[in-house]
């Protein structure tokens, strides 16, 4: 069955308010408004505004108040329109709600769910086109998720409510409208592990988000010149599933990191020390990456496409990595 | 001031010895704790609550065992009159894994399911979106707890506590916010940080009900507070309470305490509050100073044997680190 993206999220958030009466949906416009994205459309006429909570402008007061709320036994999914906003709420994310199981000895959890759009390319400046993926990965104590397919956004946030720990969740804004088959798997969509999207025995290529998109095509390209790449598709961004990426780069010795993110302290800087430390003698050729130039990201047209990793980086960066093994 | 020996005491006297027993508790439990501090056996960062008893003491007397309990970093009064035991709080401070957070909070961090007491949080206004969070959790469940946040006159400063605020007046939630104000954030006096020194006034305008008690008098934090816990349980929104009041001792230990006229100390420690109390039970003949030296021998011995429950306490070991990061499991899995 094709579905889009956003659908897919649509039906995962529907699922779980009919199923859990103790699951609510809370965040800015999330009501009346239908969702900055449009993916809780509906859901105020059908669930009513106890349960899809329309929060004023106040993002670190309403995640806050989510996190007190799952301490007092509901399982509030708290919606922030993007990862740029979300800073004005780090302080309750960092500082409570990944801390509060830890530091009380073991007593309280905070089984809080946090979804917000993220990354570039819909011309929306510098201001709303940010990838923060990687200071929310940096923290111990929360899981990080970022759904790229169908499937995943259809089947994490299950996973996500069931998990007693604070999980959140990263949309690129780029792929709610995008259509994929929903496969039969997405009930099993696990919090921990990465998954092979396409299998290749020349390079690994490994993304997530947005990005796995942009590898998908560089795979594509690089196919026609008979190059056969593999893309890993991260999911987890927080814990990394070392095993995978592992086994990958052990099969076919070279990899490269395509990372929305800016370069420096970036998840692919993480991902490559991993590499080192784990595979250096798998390999056949430096570990390469394709990240966000280090600006913020620019409104024009032209400029933005620059500023963000694109297809035809990653297939130069392949082919450069073959040149020189 | 007015004179607090001239009005009557006005409860019970058993009710009114439960309060005097806990602030003598609190501070003798302090003491040690500065002694303690200088001894080297507690680290870190510690405050104390000295002069301000009244104000937890008051208020915690005036919810039920089911309400819950948000407070910061000057926390060990709330912690105890809230029945958390002594030992417990006192092996926390030692850093053991008796302590009541196992050890990983110390002094500003203490926790307690049972007591459903959230935190020692050491984030000045953190404390307050989830406070909200756990009224709006009772409201939708539709029980009956009521939840009580502390934070200082420093933390109306920030942008937690509008937003925090405007969220539960605006949804009606059983919270009651409770300032303690006592008139300096670290080395800053009121009226070197906020615009509005009437904190009441500036409570009032997200369309709260305000009231403002003397925190040197437990018979007024505690009257106050009951009137606030009736209101908000009765289901009608949120109630601020201003609770003024005076901390004896610098902000922590690193405090030299330069940015006060030693006099202006002296004049609030003659509104001690718990002189405060037991003068006026005196005076109406509901305790003697037989009784008052009892009360306070007993808790020296409680303190006693909660300093030996901390001394006997044992380390966690160091292969437990990363013991409950997470519940599934407790460690990340994926490593
Ligand atoms: C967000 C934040 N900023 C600064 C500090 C450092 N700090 C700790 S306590 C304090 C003063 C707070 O004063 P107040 O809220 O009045 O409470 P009091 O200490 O007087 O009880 C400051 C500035 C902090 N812990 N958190």
């Amino acid at each position: 069955m094709k579905i889009t993206y956003r659908e897919a999220l649509r039906q995962a958030m529907h699922e779980a308010l009919a199923a859990d009466s103790r699951v609510f949906l809370m965040g800015e416009d999330v009501g009346k408004y239908g969702g900055s994205y449009a993916v809780s459309k509906g859901f105020l006429a059908e669930f009513g505004p106890e349960r899809i909570r329309d929060a004023p402008l106040s993002e670190l007061g309403f995640v806050g108040t989510a996190i007190g709320a799952a301490l007092g036994g509901m399982r509030p999914i708290v919606e922030i329109m993007t990862v740029n906003f979300s800073l004005l709420a780090l302080d309750q994310i960092v500082n409570t709600a990944a801390v509060y199981r830890h530091m009380s000895g073991g007593q309280f959890s905070v089984p809080v769910v946090v979804r917000m759009a993220t990354g570039g390319g819909r011309q929306l400046a510098a201001q709303h086109s940010h990838s923060l993926e990687n200071w929310y990965a940096h923290v111990p104590g929360i899981t990080v998720l970022a759904p790229a397919t169908v499937d995943d956004a259809r089947g994490m946030l299950r996973a996500a409510l069931a998990d007693p720990d604070p999980v959140v969740i990263f949309e690129h804004a780029m792929l709610y409208p995008m259509e994929g088959e929903l496969s039969p798997d997405w009930e099993k969509a696990d919090l921990r592990t990465a998954k092979i999207l396409r299998a290749g025995r020349d390079v690994t290529l490994i993304a997530y988000g947005g990005t796995v998109w942009k590898a998908q095509e560089a795979a594509r390209q690089l196919a026609a010149e008979g190059i056969e790449a593999e893309v890993l598709d991260l999911r987890v961004l927080r814990p990394l599933d070392d095993a995978t990426i592992m086994a990958s780069v052990g099969r076919t010795r070279r990899a490269v990191i395509v990372d929305e993110g800016w370069r420096t302290g970036s998840l692919a800087g993480e991902i490559m020390a991993r590499i080192m430390e784990q595979a250096f003698y798998e390999l056949d050729a430096p570990v390469a990456r394709v990240c966000s130039a280090e600006v913020p990201i620019p409104y024009a047209k032209h400029m933005e496409g620059a500023a963000l990793p694109q297809a035809p980086a990653v297939v130069a960066a392949v082919r450069q990595l073959l040149a020189k093994a | 001031m007015s004179d607090p020996e001239r009005k009557p005491v006005g409860i019970p006297a058993p009710e009114a010895l439960a309060l005097l027993r806990d602030m003598v508790r609190i501070r003798r439990f302090e003491e040690r704790c500065a002694d303690l501090y200088g001894q080297q056996k507690i680290r870190g960062f510690l405050h104390l609550y000295i002069g301000e008893e009244a104000v937890a003491v008051g208020a915690l007397h005036a919810l039920g065992p089911g309400d819950n309990i948000v407070a910061t970093y000057r926390e060990h009064g709330h912690a105890l009159a809230r029945g958390v035991p002594a030992g417990a709080i006192m092996a926390e401070m030692y850093g053991k894994q008796e302590g009541c957070s196992r050890g990983r909070g110390g002094s500003m961090h203490l926790f307690d399911a049972k007591t459903r007491l959230f935190g020692g949080n050491a984030i000045v206004g953190g404390g307050l979106p989830l406070a909200v969070g756990l009224a709006l959790a009772e409201q939708m469940q539709g029980g009956s707890r009521v939840t009580a946040v502390f934070f200082g006159e420093g933390a109306v400063a920030e942008g937690a506590f509008h937003e925090s605020m405007n969220l539960a007046a605006l949804w009606k939630l059983p919270v009651v916010f409770c300032c303690e104000n006592n008139f300096y954030a670290m080395g800053t006096a009121i009226e070197r940080s906020e615009s509005q020194t009437d904190l009441c006034a500036k409570a009032a305008s997200y369309n709260m009900k305000t009231l403002r008690a003397d925190g040197m008098d437990v018979i007024a934090t505690q009257a106050a507070m009951r009137d606030a816990v009736a209101q908000v349980r009765s289901g009608a929104g949120p109630v601020f309470v201003e609770f003024q009041t005076y901390r004896y001792r610098a902000h922590s230990m690193f405090d030299p305490d330069l940015y006060r006229d030693k006099a202006e100390v002296e004049r609030w420690k003659t509104r001690g509050p718990i002189h405060n109390l037991s003068n006026r039970m005196k005076a109406e003949g509901s305790l003697t100073e037989e009784a008052f030296l009892a009360i306070d021998a007993e808790a020296i011995k409680e303190v006693d044997a909660a300093v030996a429950f901390a001394e006997a306490g044992t380390w966690e070991p160091v292969e437990h680190l990363a013991h409950d990061l997470y519940t599934v499991n407790g460690v990340e899995t994926a490593r």
